[in-house]
């Protein structure tokens, strides 16, 4: 087994942060697995991106050229990365914020209102969770219990009010799908 | 065993500082400023640690030549244009018989070229990079974990043959995370009598690379050279891979060794016997141990992240026997296995097993 997953968004979205959490939580759960930022001359507002690879053996490249699973919290991230995606793959929209329709037919294309959830549980920040709430439901890459363990673990010194709120939020989403792969 | 999921640059600083380093000093630049984040913020945690933002390249490795001098484990670290700004104190080290650890997480070039992965300092490195004629020990990882204990192997070396030893990775290796498990380091092993902690009542000690007389400086470029012929013989380190039955070789380090593993499975899918050689030390790099793949295979393909570097030293310890192929990406491009792959085929598989020569 070898699962690639990019994560896409606004710098300031949590792109990085639900990266580290998943990667934490892959290593946690015995795989083997690799997390690679997007690094470089980036500003604030401009897209920040990671690439987490998930797998039994040894990881080659921690890049993924055709990533089974994308992420995406805004509306230039689906456009960059969409066509990436291998065939049969899946795509997360955070469809709040992404209004347009993706072109990928060969996709399962599973749409979260994630920025409208997060501001109806009272804090807009806590998008980034709500997407993996709903990502680890399809896919089940990490079992639930395991990554939000690492999601407070990678969150560190930050306070027990914003672990809970995130714990909230990735139940939000788990609970928004209905279905599961 | 306590495993950790931290990021390449970060793990270093964590394994300098676990190895005994005290002192560190450097100026930033992407993609390696954790390791200096990393160091302001941990240094100063430790007993006697010192951590310095110098105001440029060439004064951090100075601060480095101190610190060594004094007697203090010391590492300093850059990306490719700003470790050819401390060349200069690289020769000076290598002169002066001091230890010292260089890290490079190289970047495309040359110039200040662009802030991507690149492998285009091997012959920067492996032949001293400064002037002069002299040695350093580079040692390339290619996994996370290996950063962390070629880090610890770093400073070993470099005390027990008092020579300059760089770690020489790229980008991506600096960036990405992997699980790590910090090995213990080995106590420091290094005499009292080599530090320079004040004379006190005793004899003064001079330290110094400027030597006037040319015999004099001959005889010490003779003495380096003989450390070097013993380092060359006892200090080779290699991994191969899948090379039982193999009947073409890829040769690789870093980041490109585990591009090549990728391809290696799948090209052992298509019922291909590849298998991989790759150096961990660059310097020296493993001559007879390659030489001795040449019995086995004829066919060698060197993949670098460049326009073929460490090629130069395939051909030296092949040396004719077998027919070397190249593939390379410079400048910043981070090629997939997937890509490698259809080079096998088109520059192999489908040349009926033999492997074209790059010329």
């Amino acid at each position: 087994m070898m699962v690639k997953t990019l994560l896409s968004g606004f710098g300031g979205q949590g792109v990085l942060m639900m990266g580290h959490a998943l990667a934490h939580g892959a290593m946690s759960a015995g795989y083997h697995v690799t997390y690679l930022p997007s690094y470089g001359a980036e500003v604030r507002g401009g897209t920040a991106n990671c690439t987490i690879a998930v797998s039994n053996d040894e990881i080659a490249s921690p890049i993924a050229s055709e990533p089974d699973h994308l992420v995406v919290l805004n509306t230039p991230s689906l456009y960059t990365f969409q066509n990436r995606v291998a065939r049969g793959g899946s795509l997360f929209l955070n469809s709040s914020i992404v209004s347009v329709e993706s072109s990928r037919h060969d996709c399962r294309i599973y749409k979260i209102p994630a920025s409208e959830i997060a501001e109806k549980i009272g804090n807009p920040r806590t998008a980034n969770t709500i997407m993996m709430g709903a990502f680890l439901k399809v896919t089940g890459l990490v079992p639930s219990d395991i990554y939000l363990h690492s999601m407070e673990e990678v969150m560190g010194s930050k306070k027990k009010t914003i672990v809970e709120i995130n714990r909230r939020a990735f139940a939000a989403g788990y609970d928004y799908l209905k279905e599961s792969l | 065993m306590n495993k950790v999921l931290m990021q390449g640059n970060r793990i270093i600083g964590e394994a300098a500082i676990r190895a005994g380093c005290r002192f560190y000093a450097g100026y930033p630049i992407t993609p390696q400023n954790e390791i200096p984040e990393y160091m302001a913020e941990r240094l100063p945690e430790v007993e006697g640690g010192v951590f310095i933002q110098s105001e440029s390249e060439i004064a951090a490795i100075h601060m480095v030549i101190g610190a060594s001098a004094a007697g203090v484990r010391a590492m300093t670290s850059s990306s490719s244009p700003g470790i050819s700004l401390k060349q200069e104190g690289i020769s000076s080290l290598a002169a002066c018989e001091l230890p010292a650890v260089i890290i490079n997480m190289m970047r495309g070039g040359p110039g200040l070229g662009n802030i991507s992965p690149s492998q285009g300092d091997y012959f920067q490195a492996t032949r001293g990079g400064g002037h002069g004629g002299y040695r350093t020990i580079v040692l390339g990882p290619a996994t996370v974990q290996e950063m962390a204990d070629l880090t610890m192997d770093a400073f070993d070396l470099a005390d027990q043959y008092r020579i300059p030893a760089m770690i020489l990775a790229d980008g991506m290796m600096g960036q990405m995370m992997e699980p790590v498990v910090f090995k213990e380091p080995k106590p420091r092993v290094y005499p009292e009598s080599l530090m320079m902690r004040g004379a006190g009542e005793g004899k003064s000690k001079i330290i110094r690379g400027l030597i006037l007389d040319p015999l004099e400086m001959e005889e010490h470029n003779w003495t380096l050279d003989r450390k070097y012929r013993v380092i060359a013989q006892s200090e080779t380190r290699h991994e191969h891979y899948k090379t039982e039955d193999a009947e073409l070789i890829l040769v690789a380090y870093g980041t490109a060794a585990r591009i090549a593993k990728g391809a290696i499975k799948r090209l052992r899918e298509a019922g291909l016997r590849v298998g991989l050689f790759r150096p961990i030390t660059l310097w020296p790099f493993p001559t007879n141990e390659l030489r001795e793949f040449a019995k086995k295979s004829e066919n060698f393909l060197v993949f670098e992240m460049s326009t073929g570097q460490m090629l130069e030293d395939v051909r030296l310890a092949l040396q004719g026997y077998a027919r070397i192929g190249f593939h390379g990406r410079p400048g910043g491009v981070v090629p997939t296995p997937i890509e490698l792959t259809n080079v096998v085929m088109h520059q192999y598989d489908r040349k009926g097993g033999v492997i074209e020569q790059y010329q």
